[in-house]
């Protein structure tokens, strides 16, 4: 078998364990835009052109709250910044790429293809290791595209009364469960959360998500550096 | 703005933080310290959305008693220290949401 074929196959390979978890995300996502009064073309459009799900749900929840575009697009990109790391992470393995397989493996880095394939990257020196990312990116994104347009079709069908828009702080809870047996990160969590609460209502053009974020993120850099001060 | 404007400047967006460390990063720019505070990414912004979702109704006032979400979240957030998994956090917080709602 043609050797970026087989490493293709072991990209979908690894990955598909991690889309699990991605299949309601996504239902969720289909019915909760239909719900909020994007039409399914939108919804589905957001799917394919943002293709990340917390930057997706993020749109939604401020766009029905009514926030003005430049604060939903700079909260989108406060919720994106985690994908700084990621591509500083990858990039000495795809340094040698052209410009295409960037710009191609760039819009199939998400969280979960990430994952997996800096894994592979890290014990594999083979020259086509990149087809590892681009297998489990496309895995994602059929599963996303899949469940969007279900989310979709569903949405008409699921009544109102289900609560399912409580389905939104349950998902981000459920990616933060690895974090909250880490001190700092509990902290990191509180505060974020107690900042966003309280600043729901007087942080202006809705951008407490920002500035939630933001003083979350220096009490991290704070207390990481106290914490090695310490040792 | 449109919807459509709205949506392609947030692809945008999502695509550049993606590309741009790709794309212009020579190897040694980030250095540890960076890499570790922006490994706190997650932990600083998801609460942002979890937080107002359930302690705020719909027009952000605090609602405190007779607030089913506040216990299923808490039930959600056991199950996920205990169980580590992502399905079992959300069906839990689900579940036990529906059964406050519906059976109690």
């Amino acid at each position: 078998m043609d050797n970026k074929f087989r490493v293709f196959l072991k990209g979908i390979f690894d990955v598909s364990p991690l889309m699990i978890p991605v299949v309601p995300f996504g239902l969720i996502f289909g019915v909760l835009s239909i719900d909020i009064g994007f039409s399914p073309i939108e919804t589905m459009g957001m799917s394919l052109i943002v293709f990340g799900g917390a930057s997706q749900i993020v749109l939604l929840q401020l766009f029905s709250g009514g926030a003005s575009s430049l604060v939903i697009i700079s909260s989108v990109g406060a919720v994106n910044s985690r994908h700084l790391l990621y591509g500083a992470v990858v990039s000495e393995h795809l340094s040698d790429l052209k410009l295409i397989w960037k710009i191609i493996i760039s819009y199939f880095l998400v969280d979960q293809a990430f994952a997996r394939s800096n894994e592979y990257f890290k014990k594999n020196k083979d020259e086509n290791k990149y087809f590892h990312l681009f297998g489990g990116g496309i895995t994602c994104w059929v599963i996303w595209q899949t469940t969007t347009f279900l989310g979709i079709v569903l949405g008409a069908f699921i009544p109102e009364k289900l609560g399912l828009s409580f389905a939104v702080p349950l998902t981000f809870l459920a990616l933060l469960v690895n974090d909250f047996r880490k001190l700092i990160n509990v902290i990191v969590i509180i505060i974020s959360g107690l900042v966003a609460t309280f600043g729901f209502n007087y942080v202006p053009y809705k951008a407490y998500v920002i500035v939630a974020g933001v003083t979350a993120l220096l009490t991290a850099a704070i207390l990481t550096r106290l914490n090695k001060k310490n040792e | 703005m449109s919807n459509w404007l709205l949506i392609i400047y947030c692809g945008l967006i999502t695509f550049l933080t993606r590309f741009s460390m790709i794309a212009l990063l020579k190897k040694e720019m980030f250095n540890d310290r960076i890499r570790e505070i922006l490994s706190f990414v997650p932990s600083a912004i998801f609460p942002a959305i979890i937080f107002p979702a359930i302690f705020l109704d719909n027009s952000g006032d605090f609602q405190l008693e007779n607030n089913p979400k506040i216990m299923a979240a808490i039930i959600a957030m056991l199950i996920g220290i205990i169980s580590q998994n992502i399905i079992a956090t959300i069906i839990s917080g689900l579940a036990s949401y529906w059964f406050l709602i519906f059976m109690v």
